[in-house]
């Protein structure tokens, strides 16, 4: 048997098991009534009790916990610059979930984006790689590091980004399978860091 | 930053802030403020010479009705789509109006075509019409934009669309109001090309403006 609440809290309650979703709303709707003639706490308790249900929309839309959580931030921040077209007779709810879906939208367009910019980059990441590892390898420790590959490892990482071949060319040089040469490219690669004590996650773009 | 200290920092320091207005009080807003521009414009230019016989001509005030019902329509829906929680089939409100006022247009064609026949179809250019309804519809637009600053975070172009076209359209009723231009197919060219230019000003141009006016 659901147990009664009561309507108005001040603050820092948060939304019961037991409250029914209609009770809720109406909840939801006198609070951010309240927030408009500038009650801090009211809004304050309405932003926390949103935050699962924004979560939630902009989760539909996003899978990175990371952009999930921006897209929330970006709702949180239109919520608030907006806070006046609220009207209170209307159900709260359809108003702020129009407004994260919105932003999930948004932010989903700008990953998108962004991953398109930086698959870009991995195309062309072969570029300017050469000098680079040349320098590099002007390291005797290095150099020595790559002479403890394995052969396969060590063709692959010189073909393909020393001499910065495209993996077709590297493959036709090598005679190795394009899938076989990225695998050794990259366990190579991976192996140098860990000889070099270089943190992945540092390492990576 | 974390999400829970955004939505302190958000709550610190909260202000109170003035509701909008209901989409039919902001259009009671906007058609008086419409109202006062022809107002003015017919001060200036005076009302056109043949207007009560044209008036009686049962057709064109099916005309003016049209136009009317589309520039209300059309600020309906703007003031509507503005507001987060709003279905956006609202931008079809204008729809029907508008087929309304070209069928009204295509119907005087025809008309004109019976009693004059080839004669009809004769196109000259119309600066003045251009003129009136981009002149006046633009400014219009900017204050309908103003009106819907609100919306710049979320359906910034439908808003500016719907606002521009019913700022033209409350221009061509102005203008039919002062110019005589009593050949269907010149209302029908110049007024629908001058209203479809500043619709698409609107469209183009009135979501950075809203974003600005909102920052402000």
């Amino acid at each position: 048997m659901s147990k009664l609440t009561l309507p108005f809290p001040s603050s820092g309650r948060r939304m019961s098991a037991a409250e029914d979703r209609p009770t809720r709303d109406i909840r939801w709707s006198a609070l951010m009534a309240r927030a408009q003639d500038g009650d801090a706490p009211a809004y304050d308790t309405l932003l926390r009790e949103c935050l699962p249900l924004l979560r939630a929309i902009c989760r539909q839309r996003l899978r990175e916990p990371a952009e999930v959580e921006d897209a929330v931030q970006d709702t949180l921040l239109t919520l608030h610059r907006v806070r006046h077209t609220y009207d209170p007779a209307r159900p709260f709810r359809p108003w702020i979930a129009a407004i994260a879906e919105r932003r999930a939208l948004d932010r989903g367009r700008g990953v998108a984006r962004s991953l398109s910019r930086t698959t870009d980059l991995q195309a062309a990441d072969h570029i300017g790689v050469e000098g680079d590892a040349e320098s590099r390898l002007m390291s005797s420790d290095l150099r020595a590091a790559v002479g403890q590959l394995p052969a396969s490892q060590r063709t692959a990482l010189q073909l393909t980004k020393i001499e910065a071949l495209s993996l077709a060319e590297a493959s036709a040089r090598s005679g190795m399978s394009m899938g076989a040469l990225k695998v050794a490219t990259h366990r190579a690669v991976q192996s140098l860091r860990r000889k070099f004590g270089i943190e992945s996650s540092k390492a990576e773009p | 930053m974390r999400t829970e200290d955004l939505v302190s920092q958000l709550t610190r320091g909260l202000t109170p802030v003035r509701r909008l207005p209901s989409p039919l009080a902001m259009l009671g807003l906007w058609s008086l403020f419409c109202a006062t521009v022809i107002a003015a414009a017919l001060l200036v230019s005076g009302l056109r010479e043949d207007f009560a016989a044209w008036l009686m001509n049962g057709l064109d005030l099916y005309h003016l009705m049209s136009a009317a019902l589309v520039a209300l329509t059309a600020g309906y829906a703007a003031f509507q789509l503005a507001l987060p929680d709003r279905d956006q089939r609202w931008a079809l409100l204008p729809v029907p109006a508008v087929i309304g006022w070209l069928v009204t247009l295509g119907w005087g064609c025809l008309a004109d075509f019976a009693r004059l026949g080839w004669e009809a179809f004769h196109l000259s250019m119309s600066m003045p019409c251009l003129g009136f309804i981009i002149g006046l519809g633009v400014p219009m637009t900017v204050a309908i934009i103003l009106l819907t600053r609100h919306a710049a975070l979320l359906r910034s172009t439908p808003v500016a669309a719907l606002g521009g076209l019913s700022a033209a359209a409350f221009a061509s009723l102005g203008l039919t109001l002062v110019h005589e231009l009593n050949a269907a197919l010149m209302v029908l060219v110049w007024h629908g090309l001058a209203v479809l230019v500043v619709t698409c000003l609107g469209a183009l141009a009135g979501p950075m403006l809203m974003r600005r006016a909102a920052a402000g």
